[in-house]
């Protein structure tokens, strides 16, 4: 009994030990390629960007997990900035009121996600990637395609807190992860969520209404959207309807990276932030050695695949290692 | 000696095969016997070419022979027709039968050709009225299953392996495999014969391989060895056969306490080739203390009356009354978590597709139908509280496994369905519905679930069990309902039923007016 229970606490991490290893290994890698990579500068960039980012690849998680997949997050994200962009600008509305409006956008499109796709049985797929669509649409309606300059008022969000060197975005994104993999591990929601994303049928059978759960993880995973749109806009310190476009692409790639299975059933949201991570650090160390934009695309197109790759032989190679 | 095989080993991480021996002789149906687990698959797979053997030396046909790949096995005349269906729903009869050979040399399909062959293949396993052109998802499984019989028999074949081939089919069905095969032997033709059903094994066998754990514990010509003996040197030394009369003798029922009141009960779908399924005007009782089966062909509507009461699918027409509000509500159950609230449960009938959840560990999988009273706050899962049931559950029906966080994919088909059976046991239930329990369980594990059956009714649950194998509802049911053609043929006490009776109440309602299709439909 206690042996397997150590067992199975050593195979989880693997993975995540595996990310780490990879992290680590990048670091070292820019850091003695590039003598700017280990610098206050490199660092900041980091930090500002990841926390959209992160959010959005903890939706999408959960929203992968259940056999999902949610194309719209990159112009919900839009459409929540723009939603606050305008309700600062055009109407004055206190930041309270226009953080609680930009949330509440991107919960009504979650929800209208999930509902439709888990009520009528129509493919994710196709449901966000007409929301793509509307949302996009709805983000330069609002805004009448221009982009609206907040300035500092939002700034406080995004910008690193004096002494700390971190942002508030991020402390919050970190907490969103921290608070996102308690859920899935500990609580019926996970367990749920787990199970949908492997027998659908049999949690229906169980006498569990599947519906009700799929239809929370894409509200939460819109929800998650118009966070990552507050941040985004506070980093930008404007709400800019062309903002987020391929982002879903993005955050599909950070949770594949973790190894969370696009057939769902399997996934976790600390490996999804390593994914971010991974991405992020990558981007940053390319640019710092002045690789072009074409190949920056083309190699992390290829670590993409790589890591999807090696994620298919994780089991054998974790056999093989445990058995030294 | 067609084939000869000595001293193979075969090891996934742990030895699944160890030093076995075995002769297959031309003309011999040879039976493989064994728990799940005890490595008859893996033998096949072997013979077969999907899997290679660590060591040992192989004859056949007088010649070395080293399977390498399931084609090369294939060239030599060794077919496999496995457990688990290996067809294509959305093609046409025909054109699975000739998958491999249904174009010409430029890839085009010769639907003419294949659909003329298909029509003389169909015939020799009895499906001469199947249309070669209908898409196969239109055929029931049993059916299903004799077309892949019938695409193997058109290749030129000397050793044929048949891994339960009888899981889906009826005895029609199975009077006419077993004709098939008995030609097969005219030929020469050497059959390997996966099954758990003894009955088959003493009507078809010349031999019988008994395995445990990998290794080879008797060869015997079946006529010299009983099923008893057969079971006892399956299940090892510490076999436990549970004496079944003494637990019915315990279950007398206790004076007339209806439970379930079924009234009227319709449910009728139109399915894709236009044909009836379903059932109709179905009204029973169920009492407290009772085991009802119900018995009846493939396609009787047995399944679908089950997945009726319990909500699963939703019934057209007639009501269920609960003796729980004293009969007053008409009720159809919308869900399953409707039918679940008011303590019904059911096993269902496949349960790879519709009751495991894979990625679950076997705790998880028991507690699953109680999650949401395992929660501490929340929503937090009671962990220590799950952990303690999946025990107390597996000690009562004796799952075999690591420790319960193991995964539930390893577990064998026997301790799978246990696992299911405890998700059910978990639920504050008053009413058990099972269909097939003993579906792909080895014979040891289905006398346990047999036996735990009479148990729950001794303890005062009503059950309500479908199961394609007569002799299992003869020996666990009180009474038993025949349905056919989706219709109720009459309710029997076991007593005053014998096989030959409740054969003939299932075919009751296919002969009359009702026309030929639905009768071979129904039959095949």
């Amino acid at each position: 009994m206690p042996e397997s229970k150590l067992k199975s606490r050593i195979q989880l991490p693997w993975n995540s030990l595996g990310l780490v290893a990879v992290l680590i290994v990048l670091i070292i890698f820019f850091g003695t390629m590039s003598e700017y990579f280990f610098s206050a500068v490199t660092f900041r960039t980091l930090v500002n960007q990841i926390p959209a980012l992160t959010v959005i690849a903890v939706g999408m998680t959960f929203v992968l997990l259940i056999a999902g997949i949610d194309l719209s997050v990159g112009s919900v994200m839009a459409l929540c900035a723009a939603v606050m962009g305008i309700l600062v600008i055009d109407h004055q509305a206190p930041i309270a009121v226009a953080l609680i409006g930009a949330l509440l956008m991107g919960l009504a499109c979650g929800t209208a996600n999930g509902f439709v796709s888990a009520k009528w049985r129509i493919p994710s797929f196709v449901v966000t990637l007409g929301m793509l669509e509307i949302a996009r649409g709805g983000a330069y309606l609002v805004t009448n395609s221009e982009t609206k300059y907040l300035g500092d008022s939002v700034g406080f969000i995004g910008s690193p807190i004096a002494g700390l060197g971190v942002s508030a975005a991020l402390i919050a994104a970190i907490l969103v992860v921290i608070i996102a993999q308690w859920v899935l591990s500990k609580t019926l929601f996970g367990r749920y969520m787990i199970a949908i994303g492997t027998n659908e049928e049999a949690v229906r059978l169980s006498g569990v209404n599947p519906l009700f759960w799929k239809v929370l993880v894409f509200a939460l995973a819109g929800l998650l959207a118009g966070l990552g749109g507050i941040f985004q806009l506070s980093y930008l310190q404007s709400a800019d309807p062309n903002s987020g476009i391929g982002l879903e692409l993005a955050a599909i790639a950070a949770v594949v990276i973790g190894g969370t299975s696009l057939s769902g059933g399997r996934g976790s949201v600390v490996n999804s932030f390593l994914g971010v991570l991974i991405i992020a650090v990558m981007q940053a160390g390319l640019a710092q050695l002045g690789v072009s934009e074409p190949s920056k695309r083309i190699i992390t197109g290829m670590v993409i695949i790589a890591a999807v790759l090696f994620d298919q032989f994780r089991e054998p190679l974790g056999r093989f290692f445990q058995r030294k | 000696m067609l084939l000869r095989i000595k001293k193979l080993n075969k090891s996934f991480v742990v030895p699944v095969l160890k030093n076995l021996d075995f002769e297959l002789h031309e003309g011999e149906v040879h039976a493989l016997l064994g728990s799940n687990g005890a490595g008859k698959s893996t033998l096949c797979n072997i013979i077969s070419g999907i899997h290679t053997a660590d060591s040992g030396s192989f004859e056949y046909c007088g010649l070395p022979y080293t399977p390498n790949s399931l084609q090369a096995a294939e060239a030599l005349g060794i077919c496999m027709v496995m457990q688990e269906l290996n067809l294509f729903p959305t093609l046409s009869v025909a054109e699975n039968l000739y998958f491999r050979s249904m174009s010409d040399r430029f890839g085009i399909v010769q639907h003419q050709a294949i659909q003329r062959r298909a029509k003389k293949a169909l015939q020799t396993v009895g499906l001469n009225y199947i249309d070669p052109a209908q898409p196969l998802s239109q055929l029931g499984v049993g059916q299903q299953q004799l077309v892949e019989i019938a695409s193997v028999l058109q290749r030129p074949i000397r050793l044929l392996i048949l891994d339960e081939p009888t899981s889906a089919l009826t005895g029609p069905q199975i009077d006419l495999l077993f004709e098939q095969i008995i030609q097969l032997k005219k030929q020469g033709i050497g059959v390997i014969y996966i099954s758990h059903r003894m009955d088959e094994i003493s009507r078809i066998a010349d031999r019988v391989s008994i395995l445990r754990d990998g290794e080879l514990v008797a060869t015997k010509a079946v006529a010299d060895i009983s099923t008893d003996r057969m079971v006892q040197l399956m299940a090892g030394d510490e076999s436990t056969s549970i004496d079944m009369k003494e637990s019915i003798d315990q279950s007398h029922l206790p004076n007339n306490s209806i439970l379930l009141k079924v009234e009227n009960l319709t449910r009728r779908t139109k399915n894709q080739s236009g044909g009836d399924s379903g059932f109709e005007n179905i009204s029973f009782n169920l009492n407290a203390g009772e085991v009802l089966g119900i018995g009846g062909l493939i396609g009787s509507g047995r399944t679908e009356l089950l997945r009726a009461i319990f909500g699963a699918d939703q019934a057209h027409k007639g009501c269920i009354r609960l003796a729980s509000d004293g009969f007053k509500t008409r009720r159809i159950m919308k869900s399953p978590a409707d039918a679940i609230s008011h303590g019904i449960g059911m096993l269902v009938e496949d349960r790879k597709s519709q009751g495991l959840l894979l990625s679950h560990s076997v705790s998880k999988n028991i507690s699953f139908a109680i999650l949401d009273s395992l929660n501490k706050k929340l929503g937090v899962v009671d962990q220590s509280a799950e952990q303690d049931l999946a025990e107390s559950m597996s000690k009562k029906l004796s799952i075999q496994c690591d420790s319960m966080q193991q995964p539930i994919s390893l577990l064998s088909g026997g301790n799978q369905q246990k696992a299911l059976l405890a998700r059910w046991l978990a639920i504050d239930f008053s009413i058990l519905l099972l269909d097939e329990p003993s579906r792909g369980v080895d014979a040891r594990a289905k006398n346990q679930i047999q036996a735990l059956i009479r148990e729950l009714a001794a303890m005062g649950k009503a059950i309500l069990i479908v199961s394609s194998e007569t002799q299992e509802l003869l020996k666990v049911s009180d009474r038993i309902a025949v349905m056919s053609n989706g219709r109720l043929a009459g309710i029997f006490k076991t007593t005053e039923l014998s096989e030959e009776k409740l054969l003939e109440a299932s075919f009751c309602f296919y002969s009359s007016e009702d026309n030929q299709s639905k009768l071979a439909n129904a039959r095949i």
